[in-house]
């Protein structure tokens, strides 16, 4: 398969590889696909009290594509606001790095973690809230 | 121009991409090339002319070839029909005998779920327009059916067993000389595809009660377009043609032979009769030093089928938590193929992987590696190298590694589908 030059320089040196603690209140957790489909991505965002994405981080298992959609999705997120990052589409994602019509669910999948990890910010911020506001 | 670069490695000049996908196809032996060059010019003669001298040399040709392609085998030259290849071999063996039985009220065949997807498209051919039934044995989880299973299927409808010598995935070889009983004793036909077993493992057809057999010229170092069926004389087995016109082949496959392709494969076959046996044992070691090192130097890389009863020119491995389709990206400086089907548009793992039983996970992680006549110790090395720092690499990034470190069973997940 013949893959453009942007997707194998992500896959080859993936940006931002790593992880967050994920307890820490600013952390938000996005955990999707599932191994026996052959992707698995964790996708992980820091947002600073301003709700902005200060930083992002990712593990993926999956083929080369899920890689680089992975390494793609958490250098654009940085520096956004929740809103902001909530609005990338997979086919933003798709092409940027021309992805093969058989890869295309790679970059849905790369929305899917964004929109997880937001969302478990969101809970998680909201739980905290809470508990502030009972003390 | 295969476009191949060269790189230093331990102060050997190399050639890169290596070859490791033996399974395939294998690169012609150069011997083979030199026996096919006349045919392809002053000995331009059609074999089956019979008036001038022309005919009669390449007559001649051909007829040594076949005498070799029995040789390897065990079988009488009589005996060999020259097909396209190993497809048209199964297609003509399976077709060609249930279609010839059928009015003697044999409507049943065997064969296993791991076959070569041309034996399992045959059969569900026969099955949907034919109105024959088969059946599809499980396999256990080294790979191999059981024998049990196999007397268990057999009826008295029953006319043919199909089941492969050496697998092409994970390279296990079927115990045939016990199969070859069991049909004998039940007067059945067995036919096995030998297109990965002809030529790398001993094969005798009258030791194992083998009636027909199924030979590929390019998976013995030998020319593509070119195969062989063994097809029994005592006793006879019938078979009706796929093909039908100037009744070449004994009327079971007309047409006008190639010479050139016909003295390849009669080569090839040739020069693995003579060089098995230390070709094996060279293979056999280039093999364990590859799969001791990934193992020292890897943890959970797991070897599928049967480590005792295979040919080692074949080996599947899966590497726990790494992806394999990301994995051949990561080792672009060896040619090999994925154990499942990632490279296809079907993103399914592999159909003879998950019939062993082996999780879905794993089998997206599944590379194969073959190993052959040209394999150097190293190009072994440097495979071995360029392997262990990908897999370290992917690990390092893979979500599931990281709970396997951290104890976390990856079961107890609940994965979305998607």
């Amino acid at each position: 398969m013949a893959y453009s030059d942007k997707l194998i320089e992500h896959y080859e040196n993936p940006l931002n590889i790593g992880s967050f603690e994920k307890d820490d209140d600013g952390v938000g957790t996005g955990l999707v696909g599932a191994p026996a489909c052959g992707d698995v991505m964790k996708l992980q965002i820091k947002v600073n009290p301003e709700g902005i994405i200060e930083d992002a981080k990712f593990k993926t298992f999956g083929c080369g594509s899920a890689i680089a959609s992975s390494s793609l999705v958490t250098e654009w997120v940085k520096g956004k606001s929740l809103d902001e990052a909530g609005e990338i589409k997979n086919t933003d994602i798709a092409e940027e790095l021309a992805l093969p019509p058989v890869k295309i669910h790679c970059s849905v999948l790369a929305e899917d973690a964004i929109k997880a990890a937001i969302s478990d910010y969101k809970e998680k911020s909201a739980a905290i809230a809470k508990g502030e506001a009972a003390e | 121009m295969n476009e191949q670069s060269h790189v230093e490695f331990k102060g050997e000049n190399m050639k890169t991409p290596i070859y490791m996908d033996y399974q395939a196809t294998t690169p012609m032996d150069p011997r083979v090339v030199e026996v096919m060059m006349p045919y392809f010019g002053a000995k331009y003669g059609n074999p089956h002319s019979r008036s001038h001298s022309f005919g009669w040399e390449a007559e001649e040709a051909v007829e040594a070839a076949r005498a070799q392609v029995a040789s390897l085998i065990g079988a009488s030259p009589k005996e060999i029909i020259f097909t396209s290849g190993a497809t048209e071999s199964n297609n003509l063996a399976l077709k060609g005998a249930a279609m010839f039985y059928r009015d003697k009220g044999k409507d049943h065949i065997i064969t296993s779920v791991t076959e070569h997807k041309c034996v399992l498209d045959t059969c569900r051919h026969l099955e949907q327009e034919e109105g024959f039934k088969v059946t599809y044995l499980p396999v256990q989880e080294n790979g191999l059916i059981s024998l049990d299973a196999l007397k268990d299927a057999i009826t008295d409808r029953t006319v043919l067993v199909s089941i492969m010598a050496v697998h092409n995935e994970i390279g296990v070889i079927q115990p045939l000389a016990e199969i070859g009983r069991i049909c004998r004793e039940n007067k059945i036909f067995f036919h096995t595809d030998a297109a990965q077993g002809a030529g790398k493992i001993p094969l005798d057809v009258n030791e194992m009660n083998i009636d027909l057999m199924s030979i590929s010229g390019h998976k013995i170092y030998g020319p593509m377009g070119i195969g062989a069926l063994f097809v029994r004389r005592k006793p006879r087995v019938r078979l009706r043609p796929l093909i039908n016109g100037g009744g070449q082949e004994r009327g079971m496959r007309s047409g006008t032979l190639s010479p050139p392709l016909c003295v390849g494969l009669g080569e090839a076959c040739a020069i693995a009769e003579a060089e098995m046996a230390s070709d094996n044992e060279r293979i056999r070691l280039l093999a364990k030093r590859f799969h001791t090192a990934i193992n020292d130097r890897l943890p959970e890389v797991i070897l599928n089928g049967d480590d005792e009863h295979r040919f080692w020119g074949n080996i599947n491995l899966s590497f726990a938590y790494v992806e394999g389709e990301s994995l051949m990206m990561g080792i672009r400086d060896l040619a090999v193929s994925s154990g499942s089907a990632c490279t296809s548009a079907s993103l399914e793992p592999s159909y003879v992987l998950r019939s062993l039983g082996v999780e879905e996970e794993m089998a997206h992680t599944s590379i194969r590696f073959g190993i052959g006549r040209f394999t150097t110790e190293a190009e072994i090395d440097y495979a071995v190298e360029h392997i262990v720092k990908a897999v370290e690499k992917l690990r390092a990034m893979s979500p599931l590694w990281e709970m396997a470190q951290e104890g976390i069973d990856i079961k107890s997940i609940e994965w979305a589908d998607h």
